[in-house]
């Protein structure tokens, strides 16, 4: 093992202390390298003084490292000599000490030079890596904060996600490992053979005589080995979407009695996955040895050689020695060129994923005049809206509402009907096709997105609290609350009382998935958070799934208290909101098919009526 | 760890023989330096070309025995690790399919997933890193240091100073660096969350306005973890240049010393060259060691975790085989005798004293709050969970009387989250039987009013369904279990909430359909909703895991203050006359 190669053993440690093992991706190529590349140095530009310091430095410590065994030889030769000369009986001969110390003094000097900067090198680029990586991930952080909801809606949480941590962590440990290890590999590789040429050219030429073996066997057996992994990677893939479906099914697979077929799918494939695992093991396990035994056998053809040759006088027996360790040391960078190349090209990738996100189309931007300060009495009008989620399936076609403030809109459909549609559009999460969405008789694309969102609260089915006190829940609807607005918009929302019979009050961290409190009362606190931020229109959902009686009455009451003199848009549940609202939309499969009071629809004698008559006939019958 | 190594003993002898082989190849790999010592003390001090091409040719078929001893080895212990984890593999997986509800809760789906899968994978490494590096590494360590006294026991003495300090080395960057590490995973884990719930509540983020909010806790975690990579980094970054120099200044003390003790007479060049490249393998050996350090620990976690699943037994077993077959008319009785059930750990019992009976052609529905205890009682009857006290009969059998398998094809069950499968619609439909003629398919998806959908579909019932069912719609994906349900022959049909996301109106007619189609089937339907339940034959109530009251619509109305109460609850600012 040469010095190379041990220290690319260490470099190898704090990559999998992390747990990132860095394994070229299979499958993951890079669409566009060279663009990429490109774009990926601008990241590195503003730090080019500190970079240059830190080839220079990695520049400086290789070429220390690579003096030194040729000093070393330097000792050997003269310990040879001394004992050659005594051997043939030269008087006075021995080995000269002084010049020997010296030499160790000029060694020592070199190896903690060489280390030195090596590890400086290493502390400013961790620095620079760092500044670079936080920047980007801020950056796509931002980035996210000014896509449309569009983008969301298509992308799996997971995908973007795996963006902002895997990718970017990623490009971090290449930058910060591969990148001054590549640098240094070529100074040795450069180096190293300069130092074997001044020694023997000959022996060099021996010395390269196993390279073409050596390359056979990189390139030939590394595809044969990647084709393998890619093979292990798909049935392990397979195995784990088995395991995910049959675990997540528990307790369908129970009850319908299938257990054994379930497991008889498992064994298939894991008698797939073991077939391509012992071989994916297998090869990648003989890549290293193999390559062992090439520079093995160059080693011994230098020792002939050199044995010869020092016999014939034409190399001194240090030379010899340094140039052994030469002749190891260069082929090790040069397999670690391999190593590094997978890696790049793994990390080219996952920086491609990261620019794809940064150049996904953003929201339009508010235009200069929108306005910023804006209290509606909330006056809703649709003039002529046209809108769908792709240009070929349009869902609402010249749909024309006037909603007079404090009015009650109820929304009423089968479920799946597409009722978030019109949260998207007057919140201005999609953008209209045709027509125009006005407030208070102004366009909603004249006020700035932060002003027009301020205008609605929210009360949806799907609650939405994060990680923190209660406390801060409810707060998140107005900056700046004090505690007694918070108690006040609790009590209002028939919270307060659940709150404070919790062991921690107010101050109740609530978990990552909010499990330690109730459905219904994350709804009465997502209520409270609406209340508190007091906004002149509200959508609200009445669907209340998983709710108990007490907690659902609660709730309706509360919902009532928020509406009254608001204009509200409301997913309607119950008979008496639908017969009470000024305006019922009647919407199926994403489209707005009828509008209209409870008494115009009846009359309709259309949808609208059969749904009623299904639904609500029991109802009414008590 | 050592628990699960007993899955290795299949592969006996393979091990053995790889081990073997890998002792072979490490004695040839020391073998090499004691040749060219010979061919630098012999050879080329007594100017002896033939001697060194002799111990030359030597030297290249020792390589040659040593790699091919290694391949062999490599072959060996690739099918030995991968054998070892399919076993293992399949342990855990039966393992857990055996477990009824009770053990499977106590893990967790994604922890059980997690122990199936990466744990495994871990366990896996480690072995074949173990394989590889454990015979290897003792052998050419010890092996070297051996030579090395052998050559020359004074100068060797450069070992006893230099290893301390080596590991005093490498224990100062473990210390230091594992809990770091940690640390770090701790901070990415923030992000994480940050980030998710982020992705989340953007609709709710957005209509607050609150990205700055979001984005002042997004750059708090992005520069904490940033801070605390850059902290080790730099930290474990020292750890190869430190070690380096420690190598190459005792490679410099080794020549100083071997100078001096050549000069005294005590030893030659040859073995002096011989002795440098002995240090390096020692000192490698020592790395080796220290990576290993590095990966027992999370592969013992792992065996850990995997250990815990083996260990854990299923309290359920199979009551004696089959008793005699039931003729049809004392088929679908369902009675629950004074049933008491809690939960593990739980303080309170979920269900107390729990009696009534059920038989063929009624419908039994039941009704309560959350957490009432609805969907556990059902459980109960399908055996999911053993009772605590009192007894629950099928057809006049105690489930616990009868194997599990013959218990649940008497029962179709959807259950309130609806599970789907990747695969087809068909597929799904088909999942309680599989041999389904085409007929009973489209009649059960009608019963579930599924047709409707399906058909609209491109590819009707061959249509895709993706990993949970994640392109249909809530609705869609309750009728196929629905259909699912309704497809399997069973004499007793559960449905837990199972048409909650279903409007109105398709709630309506497949209650229609259910009542006229399986009219001489025994039907559970647990509902919040009184619309579901108020034409039951028999409705219960349950009242915090107590039964409030038996009856129907009517009876309930006239006695039940609870179910009084829920019913004005949701009909409340309805006209009620």
């Amino acid at each position: 093992m040469s010095k190379e190669g041990r220290q690319s053993a260490i470099k190898a440690m704090p990559v999998r202390l992390g747990g990132r093992i860095m394994l070229s991706a299979p499958g993951k190529k890079a669409k566009n390298f060279k663009g990429t590349i490109m774009r990926l140095l601008q990241y590195l530009r503003p730090h080019s003084f500190s970079l240059l310091i830190v080839f220079a430095l990695a520049v400086c410590g290789t070429v220390f490292s690579i003096l030194g065994p040729k000093i070393l030889g330097r000792a050997t030769t003269l310990f040879f000599n001394g004992m050659m000369d005594r051997l043939r009986g030269v008087p006075d001969a021995g080995i000269d000490f002084e010049l020997v110390g010296k030499i160790m003094l000029l060694l020592t000097g070199i190896y903690i030079l060489s280390e030195a900067f090596n590890y400086l090198g290493q502390f400013i680029m961790a620095g620079v890596v760092q500044k670079i990586v936080y920047t980007m991930r801020e950056e796509v952080y931002q980035k996210l904060t000014r896509l449309p909801l569009k983008f969301f809606d298509t992308y799996t949480h997971g995908e973007i996600l795996s963006r902002v941590t895997n990718d970017m962590d990623l490009i971090g440990s290449t930058l910060g490992q591969s990148l001054t290890h590549l640098i240094s590999s070529i100074v040795t590789v450069a180096g190293v053979m300069a130092m074997m040429l001044i020694i023997s050219p000959a022996m060099t030429l021996i010395a390269l005589l196993t390279l073409p073996l050596w390359y056979l066997i990189t390139t030939k057996i590394t595809r044969y080995s990647q084709k393998m992994f890619v093979d292990q990677q798909r049935e392990l893939g397979e195995l784990n979407s088995h395991i995910e479906e049959a675990y997540g099914g528990h307790i369908i697979v129970k009850s319908f009695g299938n257990e054994e077929k379930v497991i008889q799918r498992f064994k298939e494939i894991n008698e797939r996955l073991y077939d391509a695992g012992w071989r994916a093991l297998f090869i990648s396990g003989i890549i290293m040895p193999l390559i062992n035994f090439v520079n093995n056998m160059g080693y011994v053809l230098v020792c002939i050689v050199g044995a010869v040759f020092v016999i014939q006088g034409r190399i001194a027996i240090g030379d010899m020695q340094a140039f052994i360790q030469y002749s190891r040391n260069f082929k090790e960078p040069i397999i670690q060129f391999a190593n590094v190349a997978n890696i790049i090209q793994a990390t080219i990738a996952a920086a491609e994923r990261v620019f794809e996100l940064l150049d996904e189309e953003e929201e339009k931007a508010d235009s200069p005049h929108a306005l910023t300060l804006f209290a509606p009495r909330g006056e809703v009008k649709f003039e002529n809206v046209t809108f769908g989620y792709s240009a070929d399936a349009t869902l609402i076609k010249n749909m024309n509402i006037a909603v007079k403030a404090g009015q009650t809109v109820a929304i009423v459909g089968p479920t799946g009907a597409g009722k978030t549609t019109l949260v998207n559009l007057l919140m201005r999460f999609y953008e209209i096709s045709g027509g125009r969405i006005t407030i208070d008789g102004i366009d909603i694309r004249e006020i700035k997105r932060g002003t027009l969102r301020g205008i609605f609260g929210m009360v949806l089915q799907d609650t939405w609290l994060f990680q923190g006190t209660i406390r801060d829940n409810i707060a998140y609807g107005k900056e700046g609350a004090t505690d007694e607005e918070i108690r006040r918009a609790a009590a209002a929302a028939r919270a307060d009382h659940f709150i404070r019979t919790l062991p921690g009050g107010y101050d109740t961290v609530l978990n990552e998935e909010a499990s330690n409190i109730s459905q219904g009362q994350k709804q009465l606190l997502t209520i409270a958070r609406a209340i508190l931020a007091d906004p002149a229109i509200l959508i609200l959902d009445e669907a209340t799934s998983n709710v108990d009686t007490r907690t659902e009455l609660l709730i309706q009451k509360a919902m009532a208290d928020l509406m009254k003199g608001r204009t509200s848009f409301v997913i309607a549940h119950r008979l008496s909101t639908i017969k009470d609202a000024d305006m019922i939309l009647v919407m199926n499969e994403g489209e707005v098919v009828e509008k209209g009071t409870n008494a115009e629809l009846l009359a309709l004698n259309g949808f609208y009526a059969a749904l009623h008559k299904s639904r609500f006939a029991v109802e009414e019958a008590i | 760890m050592i628990n699960l190594l007993r899955y290795l003993k299949n592969f006996k002898f393979s091990i053995g023989v790889s081990l073997l082989l890998i002792a072979i190849r490490a004695l040839a790999e020391l073998y090499l330096p004691t040749l060219s010592a010979d061919m630098v003390n012999i050879g080329i001090v007594n100017r002896d070309i033939e001697y060194i091409l002799h111990v030359g040719s030597w030297m290249l078929i020792i390589t040659a025995a040593g790699i091919a001893a290694f391949i062999l080895a490599g072959y060996l212990s690739s099918k030995a690790t991968a054998g070892f984890a399919r076993i293992l593999r399949e342990e855990v997986f039966s393992r857990v399919e055996s477990f009824s509800l009770q053990e499977f809760d106590r893990f967790g789906t994604a922890s059980l997933i997690n122990r199936t899968t990466n744990d495994i994978t871990q366990v896996q490494n480690f072995l074949v890193f173990a394989l590889r590096m454990i015979v290897m590494v003792p052998i050419l360590g010890a092996g070297c240091i051996v030579l090395a006294f052998s050559r020359d026991a004074i100068l060797a003495l450069v070992f006893v100073v230099v290893t301390p300090v080596i590991l005093a080395v490498i224990f100062f960057f473990m210390r230091q660096g594992l809990p770091l590490f940690k640390i770090m995973q701790e901070k990415l884990d923030r992000l994480n969350l940050i980030v998710r719930e982020g992705l989340t509540g953007i609709r709710v983020i957005r209509a607050f306005n609150r990205d700055s909010y979001e984005k002042q806790r997004f750059e708090r975690a992005n520069f904490e973890y940033a801070a605390t990579g850059l902290r080790v980094n730099r930290l474990m970054e020292a750890m190869t240049p430190l070690i380096t120099l420690i190598m190459n200044l005792s490679i410099i003390a080794i020549v100083w010393f071997g100078g001096i003790r050549i000069d005294l007479g005590f030893t030659n060049v040859g073995d002096l060259m011989a002795f440098i490249q002995y240090a390096m393998q020692v000192l490698y050996s020592f790395i080796a060691i220290s990576r290993m350090f590095l990966i027992i620990p999370r592969a013992t976690a792992s065996a850990a975790r995997i250990n815990e699943v083996l260990n854990t037994k299923p309290q359920i077993l199979d009551g004696p085989a089959e008793k005699q077959p039931q003729d049809q008319k004392t088929r679908g009785h369902v009675e629950f005798k004074d049933v008491t059930f809690r939960y593990p750990e739980a303080k309170r019992p979920v269900l107390r004293n729990i009696s009534f009976r059920a038989g063929p052609g009624e419908v039994t529905a039941i009704i309560g709050s959350t957490g009432s205890g609805k969907s556990t009682l059902v459980h109960l009857m399908l055996r999911l969970y053993d009772v605590d006290s009192g007894s629950i009969l099928i057809d006049g059998v105690d489930v616990r009387e009868m194997p599990q398998k013959s218990l649940r094809e008497k029962i179709s069950f959807v259950p309130q989250k609806t599970i789907l499968f990747s695969g087809t619609i068909l597929d799904n439909i088909c999942y309680g039987r599989e041999d389904a003629g085409s007929e009973e398919v489209l009649r059960a998806a009608e019963i579930a009013q599924a047709m409707e959908f399906i058909s609209e579909m491109k590819d009707g019932f061959s249509s895709p369904v993706a990993q949970g069912g994640k392109n249909l719609s809530g609705g869609q994906r309750q009728r196929l279990a629905i259909a699912r349900a309704l497809l399997k022959k069973a004499d007793i049909y559960i449905f837990d909430d199972s048409f909650s996301a279903l409007d109105y109106a398709t709630e309506a007619r497949l209650r229609r359909a259910l009542a006229q189609e399986m009219a001489g089937a025994t039907l559970f339907i647990i509902s919040q909703r009184i619309n579901t339940v108020k034409n039951a034959d028999r409705i219960i109530v349950l009242d915090k895991g107590r039964i409030a009251g038996i009856g129907t619509h009517e009876e309930l109305m006239a006695s039940c203050d609870i179910y009084r109460e829920i019913v004005v609850s949701q009909l409340s600012e309805e006209e009620t006359a």
